[in-house]
């Protein structure tokens, strides 16, 4: 016989989510979800966001790799304070990973997390973490049909990246479209043109970075 | 790959919720997908042939029924439907589109046998 379900097959991570944001929320800090394919730059990115912010705010990283420690030492060496999340294999972060490492940060001396998701335009969309913002990364050398194939991941986010972006004039990539398709599913979030290396559109995804911060603290 | 993951809190619930209701067998779990989420019912199948091994589930067959995309028009103000590959207003091509629906993700009902009677399903007379 048939029986009737009913049930969000996601719920088991989107409660964990919940509470991460709770218990972040009980710290006043805000945590950024950073999402990307693999060499899209978002170590470079969180590495130039750390410089521009941490005057401002006090700043932990949780590393996402699926094995190794590179990136987590390339952040600590910054002296902020960074834990490495190895997922053996998987191609994601899940709300229940964060909230097992979260411990390991010192919660009550920071403001601001950044969490560098596996490099995946796939998988990160599916799962939330407990995050008060989402940054996806575009790198213009990876084509501008991105959009269209991975809509999750672009829809869901609250802001789009287009890193870099001084490598424009060497690509067939086509902004208007990108563009066009993002602010067609995401017509309300905003995007950013940035060159981590140059340094050049840093500064006013900072800016966003810290109103909402200052959002979610007040 | 992150079908892994998901299967295994599936198959839990579906399990759970099948003894709940003195069901001896799962035949098939029907489970509604939106188009616009990175869901694919292939790789749910074969890990739950792996995970659903000895269970009450063992040899479940998945059902997946998709679900459109659902807009509404900001430009013309009419409703449709359109495919993550072709953005735009289905009506008058406008690019400034509302989602309305189309990242569902849930289970919508179980073929079970309860008190080891097998399975029936007489409304369509299928099976």
């Amino acid at each position: 016989m048939e029986i009737k379900v009913l049930h969000q097959i996601m719920d088991w991570n989107e409660d964990v989510s919940e509470e991460v944001k709770a218990s972040l929320a009980s710290h006043n800090i805000c945590m950024i979800n950073v999402m990307g394919s693999p060499g899209a730059g978002k170590t470079s990115l969180i590495t130039s966001l750390i410089g521009t912010l941490k005057d401002r705010f006090r700043i932990g990283v949780i590393e996402g790799d699926i094995a190794g420690q590179v990136d987590a030492e390339r952040i600590a060496g910054l002296g902020i304070p960074t834990v490495q999340l190895n997922t053996d294999g998987a191609c994601h972060i899940e709300a229940m990973s964060i909230q097992h490492i979260l411990p390991s940060l010192p919660l009550d001396d920071l403001d601001l997390i950044f969490v560098e998701n596996i490099g995946n335009l796939v998988c990160p969309a599916e799962f939330r973490i407990g995050e008060s913002l989402r940054i996806t990364l575009l790198s213009i050398p990876e084509g501008d049909d991105k959009v269209e194939k991975y809509p999750l991941m672009f829809t869901d986010t609250d802001c789009l990246v287009l890193n870099k972006y001084d490598m424009l004039p060497y690509f067939d990539f086509d902004e208007q479209r990108v563009c066009s398709n993002y602010g067609t599913v995401n017509p309300d979030a905003p995007l950013f043109r940035v060159s981590s290396r140059s340094g050049d559109g840093i500064c006013d995804l900072a800016d966003f970075i810290a109103e909402k911060a200052g959002n979610s603290q007040s | 790959m992150h079908e892994l993951t998901i299967t295994e809190h599936l198959l839990d619930h579906c399990i759970q919720e099948a003894r709940s209701q003195n069901a001896s067998r799962i035949r098939t779990i029907r489970v509604c997908i939106g188009e616009l989420r990175g869901i694919v019912p292939d790789c749910i199948q074969i890990y739950l042939d792996m995970l659903s091994e000895g269970t009450i589930a063992e040899g479940v067959r998945l059902e997946a029924e998709f679900l459109p995309v659902k807009v509404s028009c900001r430009d013309c103000g009419q409703e449709g439907e359109i495919t993550p590959r072709h953005l735009a207003c289905p009506h008058c091509g406008g690019l400034n589109l509302k989602i309305l629906s189309g990242k569902e993700f849930y289970i919508k009902s179980m073929e079970v046998d309860i008190n080891g009677n097998k399975s029936t399903a007489p409304d369509h007379g299928l099976e």
